[in-house]
């Protein structure tokens, strides 16, 4: 199989508040089986080699589990492939794909969003996440000797609803590509893991109120039910979880919790 | 811990109240949308329910009705507004290549032009209201009854093809918005979940569909059939 030659043009900023814009940059040699993050290593090998600053980018497990990489790729938060991270995105996807000079093209920016701000190049700050989840995406647990599993019988279907939800690897690709820059997707999932659960329930309304109103103080968008979320999430959480938090909200609201 | 009114206008909140507005405004455009297909059945069939509603309750239903419709579009209008305001503060650098992912998202023109499609409508609705309701109709006798000739009045003005066009615009507009409005209501009233998703789109489709041809249906035939022509042989 023939190698593939990128012309890619790649936001870079020296750090937050600063001016940023789109620069190009041409990198051959990529094969099939590459990710776009050893892509850009690839880039970056080169410009060490020029003495260059290297591309600043976010990853850690590389294997789609983590949730630290997130890029927004010809538009699209993680790239073309549905349900799939960055990480684990494919130099493949791009064949047949938009070309410049006979170089395919490829755009890559940052998550946008006022509550993410800019580190440095592609990679953002997104603590405004662990505050939400801070605010109430947390269960009380007894201390002491761990009680016997099957004490507590959790039906299968609340079992597989809790998991869904629970799978969201905190990525904020949803708020990447929102129209409105709405965090309700993850706000959503991280309120509807516990709703099934008894571990849940004590905190159940507090934190229905306490995570939307951090969220909202954080800064995100309201939710218009674009739906974009869902099609970009690499674990495919629906958004079905923000109808439940909806619920709790207004169950939370009326019970005056 | 925040107060009610701030929990109220949170984002969920506003999603809640905008999703109840709306649901009462779809279900009185349902409602006008019957009513105004009497037009078809004749003069006397319309005029007799427009004698009805403005006599329900000794005239003071039309004021309940008026002034929860006035109250519902007031909270329709000031919760999207703010939907606006606050996106355009969250996102203030856009993105230089814009795509979409496709697949499960249910991003549409519909979904992506609710301000513009929401703003015609709330510039549609007043004009409406003094054009047909305030508009002045000749008097007739019905039953022994003074009575609005509100069939001569609607029919004079849609023999105006400048009238009829802008109407037909309208409510182009409207059906656009219903798209996305009518399924998204649901979803904002957190009534749907994973299986009840997709039929609601479908639902919204089609009702969005049917609401706008019914109402298209009224100005185009007075228009274009001859034979549909105000009782009192015009106005003015
Ligand atoms: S680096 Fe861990 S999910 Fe991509």
């Amino acid at each position: 199989m023939s190698t593939m030659s990128f012309s890619l043009r790649i936001w870079r900023q020296d750090g937050p508040n600063l001016p940023g814009a789109l620069q190009r940059y041409t990198v051959h040699g990529v094969t099939d089986d590459m990710s776009i993050l050893e892509l850009l290593d690839r880039l970056n090998e080169d410009l060490i080699a020029q003495g260059q600053d290297p591309v600043a980018f976010d990853s850690d497990c590389r294997e789609g589990i983590c949730g630290t990489c997130g890029l927004v790729i010809n538009g699209v938060a993680h790239g073309p492939k549905s349900q799939c991270t960055t990480c684990e995105l494919r130099m493949r996807e791009f064949r047949g794909g938009r070309t410049v000079d006979g170089l395919l093209e490829i755009t890559v920016e940052p998550w946008r969003a006022g509550p993410f701000p800019i580190i440095k190049d592609l990679v953002v700050d997104r603590t405004a996440f662990d505050r939400i989840i801070a605010a109430g995406g947390y269960v009380t647990v007894n201390a002491g000797s761990a009680g016997e599993a099957n004490d507590l019988k959790i039906a299968k279907p609340d079992a597989d609803a809790a998991m869904d939800a629970a799978s969201c690897i905190g990525c904020a690709a949803c708020v990447a590509a929102c129209p409105n820059a709405s965090a309700s997707l993850f706000t959503a999932a991280k309120i509807a893991q516990f709703t099934h659960l008894p571990q849940g329930a004590p905190e159940r309304a507090r934190r229905a109120l306490r995570m939307v109103e951090q969220m909202d103080a954080e800064g995100f968008g309201d939710c218009s039910n674009h739906g974009e979320c869902e099609a970009v999430c690499p674990k495919g959480i629906s958004i079905s979880n923000i109808a439940v938090m909806r619920r709790e909200f207004a169950k939370a609201l009326l019970g005056g919790g | 811990m925040s107060s009610l009114g701030t929990r109220v206008w949170s984002s969920v909140g506003k999603k809640l109240i905008s999703g109840l507005t709306g649901l009462g405004l779809v279900i009185f455009v349902c409602i006008h949308l019957t009513g105004n297909l009497l037009l078809l059945v004749g003069a006397d069939a319309f005029n007799r329910y427009s004698y009805f509603l403005e006599h329900l309750g000794h005239g003071a239903f039309i004021y309940f009705a008026e002034a929860g419709l006035v109250s519902f579009f007031a909270l329709h209008i000031v919760s999207g507004i703010s939907v606006w305001r606050r996106k355009a503060h969250a996102r203030q650098v856009g993105y230089a290549v814009r795509g979409d992912a496709g697949g499960p998202s249910r991003k549409s023109l519909s979904s992506r032009s609710m301000l513009y499609s929401g703003i015609l409508l709330a510039v549609y609705v007043p004009l409406h209201v003094a054009h047909f309701k305030y508009g002045g109709p000749p008097i007739i006798q019905l039953d022994g009854h003074e009575a609005r000739d509100l069939y001569s009045l609607v029919v004079t003005e849609f023999k105006n093809p400048l009238i009829v066009a802008l109407y037909s615009g309208a409510m182009l507009f409207l059906g656009l918005h219903l798209r996305h409005g009518i399924w998204s209501m649901l979803q904002s009233l957190g009534l749907l979940n994973r299986r009840l998703l997709p039929p609601a789109v479908t639902l919204a489709v089609i009702v969005s569909g049917l609401l706008a041809v019914g109402f298209l249906l009224l100005p185009l035939y007075v228009y274009l059939n001859p034979q549909v022509m105000p009782l009192t042989g015009g106005l003015g």
